[in-house]
């Protein structure tokens, strides 16, 4: 089971509702995964030279401010905002140096997302409740990702809520399974990918990560996956730039696209697309399979 | 006509009101207004009402239909009119995935396209597409005529049994144990008549007809070795 929905802006006046659309498109998909819900939005970059990372500590109450003085003091200053249960980092801080530090000394909070634009929250629970906890809808930005999770393979965590983010600004979310998962994982550790559950997805979206830092494209990462990743799948894709689309070859699993002027969505079932302005009137068409779907801003 | 707007009211509401009509109830036209993709969408009925559908519909929307003639004034998702058993659903747009899996009997028509797996394991529906067909359509087909003005994906008819399958445009490939038949003037005929039914002007000599090689049916004792 589980819902992905995928929004792609291509006018400002989305770019400025983003975080609402893509949370009236997740609730939709409470009845595919009311275990769990998660999103990615890209917005907000942070000046060059600098990274932002989001945190999570599943306690409500946690000391973020002390543990922001405590990074400052150690590693260079950062700038924090909490949102819910997640804090977001800002700073001319090196993401590997900070991923070490938090390692060493704070082993209890989690890294889940890092890059310049990129900012995943997650948490089990309804995805309204999901929402509301972390004023999703208040959200600006130029792309999105959801999923909502019916948990099936793993346990009904926060680590274990999608969506993953295995490198700098890449997200992926998934409909279906992948049945070479445990030899792809070792592989992909191999190659130096930061794999952190035994969850099918993550190594999809860490194989792209490798592509990608290989020098591929992303449609030449979605290619190349095609060959590799064995199993039934649709897969949303966000990176720094891009969004993508992908179903394997046999395209069992459910998945719709619809385009306008304004917006690019894609959702597990239509329901999801229906709630965005004009997407009666929208080009509405089912990814044929095997074949990349994908947009990216600047015109590359 | 009934009007019923999915916006102000539930779908099980709907879909109660559809099902309990009796044979005296002169409720028989209805309209309904923003389906915005809901799943299930009048099925099950067993009258011979008329359902229009104003807009884009889920997944399964006519299944299970007997008698009703449904027509969808949108794109419908995947599965519509599966298991249909009489009847007519009738798409103006496209159709996602699966489009009359399984149905016994009653014409399905979709003006657009139709996507993957159109008419799987179909046993004597008939399904007619103004457009195109996408891969592994009639996959397992067992009764029934499959009609595709347009063109049709990869392997086509995969695994058939004795559905008929008629397309005008290219077929990409044909799937196990499906090939080209002649066109007889009976299958001129059953063509025609499927033609008129649902309103889609074509010319039937420009149909190729497709069917069951039959080697599937039995296993081959010669393959044995393979095993």
């Amino acid at each position: 089971m589980c819902g992905i929905v995928g929004l792609y802006a291509k006018q400002p006046a989305v770019e400025d509702r983003l975080g609402d659309y893509i949370s009236s498109m997740l609730i939709e998909m409470t009845d595919r995964g009311p275990d769990s819900a998660g999103v990615a939005v890209y917005r907000d970059p942070v000046p060059s030279g600098s990274t932002k990372v989001v945190l999570q500590h599943p306690d409500e109450d946690y000391d973020w401010r002390g543990l922001s003085d405590a990074i400052s003091a150690a590693l260079g200053p950062v700038l924090l905002e909490q949102r819910a249960n997640h804090a977001i980092l800002r700073g001319e801080v090196p993401f590997a140096a900070l991923r070490a530090w938090l390692r060493e000394t704070h082993p209890e909070v989690g890294v889940v997302s890092s890059g310049d634009t990129i900012e995943i929250f997650k948490e089990v629970g309804l995805p309204a409740d999901v929402v509301s906890a972390f004023a999703l809808r208040e959200l600006t930005g130029t792309h999105a990702l959801g999923h909502t999770r019916m948990a099936t393979e793993s346990a009904v965590t926060t680590k274990g809520s999608h969506p993953f983010s295995t490198g700098f600004d890449l997200c992926l979310v998934h409909n279906g399974s992948l049945s070479n998962h445990n030899r792809l994982r070792e592989r992909l550790r191999h190659h130096g990918v930061e794999i952190q559950t035994e969850n099918d997805t993550e190594v999809a979206a860490g194989y792209l990560t490798w592509r990608l830092s290989e020098g591929d494209s992303l449609d030449e990462a979605l290619t190349a996956g095609l060959r590799d990743l064995d199993g039934f799948y649709t897969f949303a894709v966000g990176t720094r730039d891009g969004f993508a689309v992908l179903r394997d070859p046999i395209a069992c699993k459910h998945a719709v696209m619809a385009e306008t002027d304004d917006w690019v969505a894609m959702a597990t079932e239509f329901r999801a697309i229906a709630v965005l302005p004009g997407a009666k009137e929208a080009r509405i068409w089912e990814p044929a399979p095997a074949q990349i779907y994908s947009w990216t801003r600047n015109g590359s | 006509m009934i009007e019923f707007d999915l916006a102000e009211q539930d779908l099980r509401t709907l879909n109660r009101q559809l099902q309990g009509l009796g044979e005296r109830s002169n409720e028989t036209e209805w309209k309904v207004l923003n389906p915005r993709g809901s799943h299930a969408l009048a099925v099950g009925l067993t009258r011979p009402l008329k359902v229009l559908v104003d807009g884009h519909t889920g997944f399964y929307c006519g299944g299970m239909n007997a008698e009703a003639e449904i027509e969808i004034h949108g794109h419908a998702g995947p599965g519509v009119a599966e298991n249909m058993m009489s009847g007519v659903v009738r798409v103006k747009g496209n159709a996602a995935q699966s489009a009359g899996a399984s149905g016994r009997g009653g014409l399905l028509v979709i003006d657009g396209d139709a996507s993957s797996r159109c008419g799987i394991s179909m046993k004597g529906i008939d399904i007619v597409v103004g457009g195109s067909v996408g891969h592994m359509s009639a996959f397992m087909a067992q009764a029934g005529n499959l009609v595709v003005c347009g063109d049709a994906g990869a392997d086509l008819g995969d695994s058939i049994y004795e559905a008929r399958i008629f397309v005008r445009g290219q077929v990409e490939s044909l799937g196990a144990d499906c090939i080209e038949k002649e066109m007889r003037d009976e299958h001129i005929a059953t063509l025609t008549e499927l033609l008129d039914r649902a309103g889609i002007e074509a010319d039937p000599s420009r149909f190729r007809r497709y069917g069951s090689e039959r080697k599937l049916y039995n296993f081959n004792a010669d393959h044995a070795d393979a095993y």
